[in-house]
C-alpha cells in the first residue's frame, strides 16, 4: 500500500483543530510558499502530475494557468465541496476529520493564482461538514492565516446535483438556479460574478501542501507516468470492509477490491461501478485496470470521483440501472432539451422492464436515445448518464432480455 | 405551522445584510438567506419569497426559480423532523428500500409524505454519500447510518 499523504492526520485526536494541525506539521507548506513566487508554485503543481480529483480529471497546474496574465480585476477561487455523485464519500471525511489541510491548500493556491477572495461551496445535506468547517475556518481568521491578503467565505448549497457541475456551482452561488453555462468562456477567463475563476475539488486543493512541501518529483513518483500521487477511493456496495482506501492511483480494481476486503454477499464478482455512478460498469473479468485516469479511460469507462461500487452475483442489474435511471431523471436540470427529456422517458422505459412489461424493442430504443444525446448538451451530466444506460445494457442484455416479453 | 408574519428581526437583518456582504454582488448570498428564511418561517411560501426578493430587489418570480429548482426548501409546511432516506445505489445494495417500506409502516404515510401529527416528513432521497454506511439516512441535520428496522425504530422514539 503506498505512502498515506490525504489520510495522514484522519486518525489523529481532534484532527480537525488548528492545534493539532499545526502539531502535526500543518501550515508548513503555506509558510514555504509564501517565499515562493506565484509562477514557482503553479509550476511545482504542473510538475507534481496532479490531475483534478472531482470528476474530470483535468490536470490541476495546467488550469491554473489559464488565468489570463493581463487581468487586473479580482481572481476567485471557488472549492467544490459539492459532493454527490453517487458512490462517492471521500470530501465528507477530508472536511470532518481535515478541514485545515483544506484551508492550507486554498491558501497556496490562491498564492498561485493572485486570488484575494475563495468560496468553498459545501452541499446543503452536510450540515456536519459544514459546521466542523465552518469552525476550521473561524479558527483560521483568529490566528490570522485567513483575512491576511486571502478570505474564504463558506457556502451551504440547498440541494441539486447538478451543483456539482462546476458552471452549475457557479451559477448556484451566484444566487441562482444551478443551470449550466455555455463553454467557452471557460471559468478561467470568466467565472464566478464575471471574473476569472478557478473551481478545484476539496481532494485536489488537500494534495497541493504536501506538493509544496515534499516536491513535486515526489509527488509524481507516487502515481502513474501520467498522474501523480495517491488517491482516495470511496469503495461501498457488496464488499466486505467498505470504507474510504488511500492508495497511488496506479492500483489495480482488483486490488482495491481486496483491500476492502473482498467481494460479500456470494462472494463472487459480477460488476463493479469504478468511478462513481456516472462511469460505466465494468464485469467481473474487466477489472485488471489501473486505477488512475488514462487507466480507466482507455478501459472505455471513468475514473471520476473514484467512488468504487461492487456487486456481486446476486444484484440485479437492471434493477441497479433503474436506480440510477431514476436518478437522472430527477437530477437533470431540465435546460437542454435532450438531457430533459431523455432521462425522464429512459427512466419509464427501464422501469417499465423491470417490473416485467418491457419488449425487447425496448433496449434498442434506450440504446438509441441514449447514443444520440450524447454530445448534444452544455454540461456533461448528460453524457454522463448514458455510460450507465449503454453499458449495464449492452454488458448485460440477457438479463434484461430475460424480464422482457418477446 | 402557521406564519403570524413575514419579517426578520433586526438581528436578521443585519446577519442578511453581513451575508449580502461577503459576495462581489450581493445575490449571492440569496441560497444563505433561504436557508435563514426556512428557519425562521417553517417553510418558504409565496410570502417569504416575495419578502426575500423585496431584501435583494429581486422580482419574486426570480426567487421562486430557485427555491423551486433546490430540493432543501420545503414550499409548503413540514414535519418537524425530516427523516430522508438514501435510496441511490450503494443504500440500493443494501437494503434502502426495506428500510423504507419500514418507515412507511411505523409511520402510517408514505415517502414524500408528512404524519397527521406533524411530528414526521418522510423522504425518500438521491446519494447523500455516505455509502460506506449503507444504508443510511438522514435525520434533520444528523447522519444515522448502518441501519436496521430495529434501529430505525430506536430513532424513530427520540424524535418528539
Amino acid at each position: 500500500m503506498a505512502e498515506t499523504v490525504l489520510m495522514r492526520n484522519f486518525e489523529r485526536p481532534d484532527s480537525h483543530t488548528l492545534a493539532a494541525y499545526r502539531a502535526a506539521g500543518g501550515y508548513a507548506a503555506w509558510e514555504k510558499a509564501k517565499t515562493m513566487e506565484p509562477t514557482a508554485i503553479v509550476d511545482e503543481v504542473k510538475k507534481s502530475n496532479l490531475r483534478g480529483l472531482g470528476g474530470a480529471g483535468f490536470p490541476t497546474g495546467m488550469k491554473w494557468s489559464f488565468i489570463p496574465k493581463t487581468h487586473t480585476g479580482p481572481v476567485y477561487l471557488v472549492v467544490n465541496a459539492d459532493e454527490g455523485e453517487p458512490g462517492t464519500f471521500k470530501d465528507r471525511y477530508l472536511l470532518e476529520r481535515d478541514p485545515h489541510a483544506l484551508i492550507e491548500g486554498m491558501l497556496i493556491t490562491a498564492r498561485a493564482i493572485r486570488s484575494a477572495l475563495g468560496f468553498v461551496y459545501i452541499r446543503g445535506e452536510y450540515v456536519q461538514p459544514w459546521r466542523r468547517f465552518s469552525a476550521a475556518v473561524k479558527e483560521a481568521y483568529d490566528a490570522g492565516l485567513l483575512g491576511n491578503g486571502f478570505d474564504a467565505v463558506v457556502h451551504r448549497g440547498a440541494g441539486a446535483y447538478i451543483c456539482g457541475e462546476e458552471t452549475g456551482l457557479l451559477s448556484s452561488l451566484e444566487g441562482k438556479k444551478g443551470w449550466p453555462k455555455i463553454k467557452p468562456p471557460f471559468p478561467a477567463i470568466k467565472g464566478a460574478f464575471g471574473q476569472p475563476t478557478i473551481v478545484n475539488n476539496v481532494e485536489t486543493l488537500c494534495c497541493v501542501p504536501p506538493i509544496v512541501e515534499r516536491g513535486a518529483a515526489w509527488f509524481a513518483g507516487l502515481g502513474t507516468k501520467t498522474q501523480g500521487g495517491t488517491r482516495l477511493y470511496s469503495v461501498s456496495g457488496r464488499v466486505k470492509k467498505p470504507a474510504v482506501y488511500e492508495t497511488s492511483v496506479s492500483i489495480t480494481l482488483r486490488q482495491l477490491i481486496d483491500l476492502a476486503g473482498g467481494v460479500s454477499g456470494t462472494g463472487r464478482l459480477k460488476a463493479v461501478v469504478p468511478g462513481g455512478g456516472s462511469a460505466a460498469i465494468l464485469t467481473a473479468d474487466e477489472i485488471d485496470v489501473t486505477m488512475d485516469v488514462d487507466g480507466l479511460k482507455n478501459a472505455g469507462t471513468m475514473i471520476g470521483s473514484a467512488g468504487v461500487i461492487v456487486m456481486d452475483e446476486s444484484v440485479s442489474i437492471p434493477e441497479a440501472l433503474l436506480v440510477l435511471a431514476r436518478f437522472y431523471a430527477h437530477e437533470s436540470c431540465g435546460q437542454c432539451t435532450p438531457c430533459r427529456e431523455s432521462t425522464g422517458w429512459i427512466e419509464k422505459i427501464v422501469h417499465r422492464i423491470v417490473e416485467g412489461h418491457g419488449h425487447k424493442d425496448d433496449l434498442d430504443t434506450v440504446l438509441d436515445v441514449a447514443k444520440r444525446g450524447g454530445g448534444t448538451t452544455i454540461c456533461a451530466f448528460y453524457d454522463g448518464a448514458i455510460g450507465p444506460y449503454i453499458s449495464y445494457i449492452e454488458k448485460f442484455r440477457p438479463e434484461f432480455e430475460a424480464l422482457c416479453r418477446p | 405551522m402557521t406564519i403570524a408574519r413575514v419579517d426578520f428581526s433586526p438581528e436578521q437583518l443585519a446577519e442578511v445584510r453581513r451575508l449580502q456582504g461577503l459576495y462581489p454582488d450581493k445575490r449571492g448570498a440569496l441560497l444563505p438567506v433561504l436557508h435563514l428564511a426556512q428557519e425562521t418561517f417553517g417553510y418558504i411560501s409565496l410570502e417569504v419569497e416575495a419578502y426575500v426578493a423585496g431584501l435583494f430587489g429581486l422580482p419574486p418570480a426570480h426567487v421562486h426559480e430557485v427555491v423551486t429548482f433546490y430540493t432543501l426548501y420545503f414550499r409548503e409546511p413540514r414535519g418537524r423532523h425530516i427523516v430522508a432516506v438514501c435510496h441511490n445505489l450503494s443504500c440500493h445494495l443494501a437494503g434502502a428500500q426495506d428500510i423504507l417500506r419500514h418507515l412507511e409502516a411505523r409511520l402510517g404515510v408514505r415517502r414524500g409524505e408528512t404524519t397527521d401529527d406533524g411530528r414526521v416528513t418522510l423522504q425518500a432521497v438521491e446519494c447523500l454519500c455516505a455509502c460506506e454506511a449503507a444504508p443510511m439516512m438522514q435525520v434533520d441535520d444528523r447522519y444515522e447510518m448502518n441501519l436496521t428496522p430495529d434501529k430505525v425504530d430506536r430513532i424513530l422514539e427520540s424524535l418528539r
